[in-house]
């Protein structure tokens, strides 16, 4: 193996808080790997095979991978609506699957030396011994480390990689597997069937509440290379949990894919808590697909933080397909300079009195774009359904750039349904008083837009809600003007 | 192009030769009038038909588009010509029926000497040919229905100008009636009204069918305002039941202008109306209203567009459906702030006021913001009549009923009290009691 190489500049000073990996500059470096298992460049059935064989896999999920291949190369890229950028990705020369070993560790020990590096850069193994229940650490296509603490452990909280789930729970999951998000949902969740690897699997036992949250760490280390992990997350009735999970890459000149499929299912009275901070390098096509059933009385909350990539493409939805069942999305977007942050929400009202909100608060700085793309569906025949929609957008810079795009649909004339977005700029009377009060113009500004993302900040768990804000900052640095 | 939707089978009467008699019968007309009719049939010719992949006719009934069958209206024997509006004071009106000129009230003398001109097209084809050329279609709709728009620029007989000098001010309205008569018959009514800088005008225009047969009408409006005019304009749509109709509204505003735009929607099978405002001048305002009493199984699909192409430009834009029995909207609209166009200030707002348990309401108000000093907001509310209101009449010694029927008059309140002449706001109450609330 050849030594680690570092790429990238960010110096180590700036890794003031590394757990919850949102300062883009944290996760600028990477180390040159020899992999074990490499699947070449290309997706063709080969590559299906290819991965289903490094993993043991059962006959039934081969030809699940083959039929979502089909199903991959069957669908058109979604140019008709979306960006034309999504036609930039040359799926011919993208790396499907690369890892030195398919299973994970159960201590930092025993990861390889120079996977651990990396985590340990990222700050993760102290976060562990910090506040989490259990931490879940991938490079590249699988699960490098993994554990739970075992009082979560032995209140029979399963938490494990998709392939140890599929393996060794197979009773649980393929029973709610792709039943969340059909494979044949979207182009990317057809491509995240065909070739998945990794991803978290979760159980939460009848009754479970989880006071810890557990931790999802996803890390592309490789150039050229896509990242598709699936996460399928079952709480049973009652239960209740919070998983986080953040993500960084280095910036190759080339570009990356991630395309994750998420799946949460909330049985009765259940209660999930997804909480992302996305932290892409500015290469990284993020196209994800995330999705939550909620059964009743079952509450299903993601909060979402995307800040970096070139292209994000998320919109997390809720399914409330039982009686009183709860939806809620909570999203920040951060676009800079050469990206476009298109993510929303979906919301889709399948039983009486379920309501479901949606806030989402973007900023634009620079040339970067920000779009919110929604759904709200209530169908005939329901009653006493809700939603509320607020989207505000703000825009910092003159070339910077927002859209909006919902879609409500409602029928019948027992619902209450509102939506309102609202677009603006930072005050300059605003910045003007603050510059009385001895703050510099930039320092103004970052207290505007932090301001602004104040009441969504809030929600996070304490350690993000800082370095949010302290991203915020770093970003704001010579944006105005 | 979509050959299967041109195919002579799919469209008997509106075909090939149909068009050739169309131009062989206006021949005296100028030469760039039959020349843009001729680009416009080869355009109808070449554009597909709608598709549900289309993403402006998202949630739109498709099906309901097919207009084989319909022939070019003519004008009947003894026909009675169109419902009229509800009284009010009027400046001068013209009729058209099947097509054709029925009717129309002289100018007043005073107007005419100042230059005002209110015509049929064809006459200011002949008699006023630059000042129509200079504002017709300059500016298309462009919100999907353009294979429709150009069937009525190649086929259109039936249209009104209105053109109002610099400075002119008249108070009251000018009005247009547009009728059709007899069974599948097809109308393409086009308005065009240019105001010149400062003037001032309203135009209210009616569409009815005089009986309950199916038709088919594709219309458009061009409607221009000169630099600080201010243009009024008021349409009202009560189509037969079975009616397949789609208007296409371009609205331009210069510099300083305001334009107040109002559509009541009552009738039609499936209705789709289009319209953009372009504000292309500081300081012009741009208010878009509409009105939707939708009933029975009729499909009301309203697409807008709200482009700011300057600075210090504002539009607001109310649009207000009820909908009852199984009917259903849908409302498309987005506000474009381009580049140049800081300190805009634009809002867009629709309301659905749900009547029914199987009545369906589709919103998609969008934003597309590339200018950073603005404020624009748009919002969208679906909903019913709460009970508490009604119970809190009905504590007053309302009749439930009544109550009812308060309530839901509140509701188009709000848009027909934006207008500023009470005339026009009682003979809207009238055609909307008469369309859809009379008891019998």
């Amino acid at each position: 193996m050849k030594p680690p190489t570092e790429v990238g500049n960010a110096p180590e000073e700036t890794i003031e808080n590394p757990v919850s990996g949102i300062d883009q500059s944290v996760g600028d470096f990477s180390y040159d790997m020899n992999y074990a298992f490499d699947a070449g460049t290309g997706l063709s059935e080969r590559t299906v095979d290819y991965i289903s064989s490094v993993k043991k896999e059962a006959e039934w999920i081969r030809e699940f991978r083959h039929k979502a291949l089909k199903t991959f190369e069957s669908m058109p890229l979604p140019t008709h609506w979306a960006t034309k950028d999504l036609e930039n990705i040359n799926f011919d020369k993208i790396r499907y699957y690369l890892s030195q070993g398919q299973k994970p560790k159960r201590t930092w020990d025993e990861v390889p030396d120079d996977i651990k590096r990396t985590f340990e850069r990222l700050g993760i193994p102290e976060q562990e011994r910090k506040f989490l229940a259990g931490v879940e650490a991938q490079f590249d296509s699988e699960a490098a480390y993994s554990n739970i603490k075992d009082v979560v452990a032995k209140q029979g909280v399963i938490f494990v990689n998709s392939t140890e789930g599929l393996r060794e729970h197979p009773e649980i999951f393929r029973k709610w597997f792709g039943k969340v998000i059909p494979t044949s949902d979207n182009k990317f969740a057809a491509l995240n069937s065909a070739v998945f690897s990794g991803g978290s699997f979760i159980y939460v036992p009848p009754g479970v509440k989880m006071a810890m949250p557990l931790q999802a760490y996803f890390r592309i280390n490789a150039e050229n290379f896509g990242q598709f992990e699936r996460t399928l997350i079952i709480c049973d009735e009652g239960s209740e949990v919070t998983y986080m999970e953040g993500c960084t890459a280095p910036k190759f000149s080339t570009s990356t894919l991630h395309s994750a499929v998420v799946e949460l299912v909330a049985l009765k009275g259940a209660k999930i808590q997804y909480i992302t901070v996305q932290n892409w390098a500015p290469n990284v096509y993020n196209l994800v697909t995330k999705r939550g059933l909620a059964h009743e009385e079952a509450e299903i909350k993601w909060i979402d933080c995307n800040i970096g990539s070139r292209l994000t493409m998320k919109y997390p939805g809720v399914v409330l397909k039982g009686r009183k069942a709860r939806g809620e999305v909570i999203s920040i977007a951060l676009a800079n300079d050469g990206q476009h942050q298109d993510t929303g929400a979906k919301m889709v009202h399948a039983a009486d009195e379920t309501t479901s909100t949606i806030v989402s608060k973007s900023i634009s700085v620079g040339q970067g774009r920000a779009t919110y793309r929604g759904v709200v569906h209530i169908p005939k025949h329901l009653k006493g359904c809700k939603n509320n929609t607020e989207c505000d957008a703000l825009l910092i810079n003159t070339n910077s750039r927002t859209d909006t795009y919902p879609a409500i649909t409602v029928r019948g004339d027992q619902h209450a349904v509102q939506h309102e977005a609202s677009v603006s700029k930072v005050s300059e009377d605003m910045i003007f008083y603050m510059q009385q009060r001895g703050l510099t113009e930039g320092q103004a500004m970052s207290l505007a837009v932090n301001g602004f993302i104040n009441d969504l900040a809030r929600q996070f768990p304490m350690e993000y809600s800082v370095e949010l804000k302290r991203l915020i900052d770093l970003e704001m640095e010579g944006s105005v003007g | 192009m979509s050959s299967s939707a041109l195919q002579p089978a799919s469209l008997p009467p509106i075909n090939g030769s149909r068009f050739t008699a169309h131009i062989s019968q206006r021949t005296s007309l100028p030469k760039w009038w039959l020349d843009t009719k001729q680009a416009a049939w080869n355009q109808f010719l070449a554009l597909p038909m709608p598709t549900r992949t289309d993403e402006l006719w998202r949630f739109s009934s498709i099906k309901g588009l097919d207009i084989g069958g319909f022939d070019v209206a003519e004008p009947a024997a003894g026909s009675a010509g169109t419902p009229l509006l509800p009284n009010f004071t009027r400046t001068a009106e013209i009729t058209f029926n099947n097509n054709h000129l029925a009717l129309r009230t002289p100018l007043p003398g005073d107007l005419a000497a100042k230059g005002v001109i209110f015509c049929p097209i064809e006459e200011a084809l002949v008699k006023h040919p630059d000042a129509l050329k200079a504002v017709f279609q300059k500016h298309a709709a462009n919100l999907g229905s353009e294979k429709f728009v150009a069937l009525n620029t190649a086929l259109a007989s039936s249209g009104a100008f209105l053109y109002v000098p610099a400075g002119v001010e008249i108070t009251a309205p000018f009005v247009i009636h547009h009728g059709v008569s007899g069974s599948k018959k097809a109308v393409f009514p086009h308005t065009v009204v240019s105001l010149g800088a400062n003037a001032k005008a309203t135009v209210v225009e009616s569409f009815a069918s005089a009986d309950a047969s199916e038709h088919f009408a594709a219309g458009v409006n061009d409607l221009f305002a000169g630099e600080g005019a201010q243009l009024v304009y008021v349409g009202t749509q009560r189509w037969s039941g079975s009616t397949l109709a789609i208007q296409s509204n371009s609205i331009s505003a210069q510099r300083d202008a305001r334009v107040l735009s109002l559509n009541l929607h009552l009738g039609g099978r499936q209705a789709r109306h289009e319209s953009h405002s372009r504000l292309q001048g500081p300081g012009a305002h741009s208010e878009m209203l509409a009105l939707s009493v939708a009933t029975g199984i009729q499909e009301f699909d309203q697409r807008t567009l709200q482009t700011h192409q300057a600075p210090h430009t504002s539009s607001n834009l109310l649009y207000k459906n009820a909908l009852l029995d199984q009917a259903r909207t849908i409302f498309s609209g987005l506000i474009i702030v381009e580049p140049d166009a800081q300190k805009t200030d634009a809002y867009q707002s629709n309301r659905n006021l749900m009547l029914s348990g199987e009545a369906e309401a589709n919103s998609l108000p969008g934003l597309e913001i590339q200018a950073n000093d603005v404020r624009c907001t748009h919002g969208s509310t679906s909903g019913r009549i709460e009970p508490e209101q009604e119970f809190y009449l009905q504590s007053r010694g309302i009749k439930a009923a009544q109550a009812h029927e308060l309530l839901v008059f509140g509701f188009f309140e709000e848009v027909i009290g934006k207008l500023e002449n009470e005339e026009i706001h009682d003979a809207l109450r009238a055609l909307i009691v008469e369309s859809k609330f009379r008891k019998s």
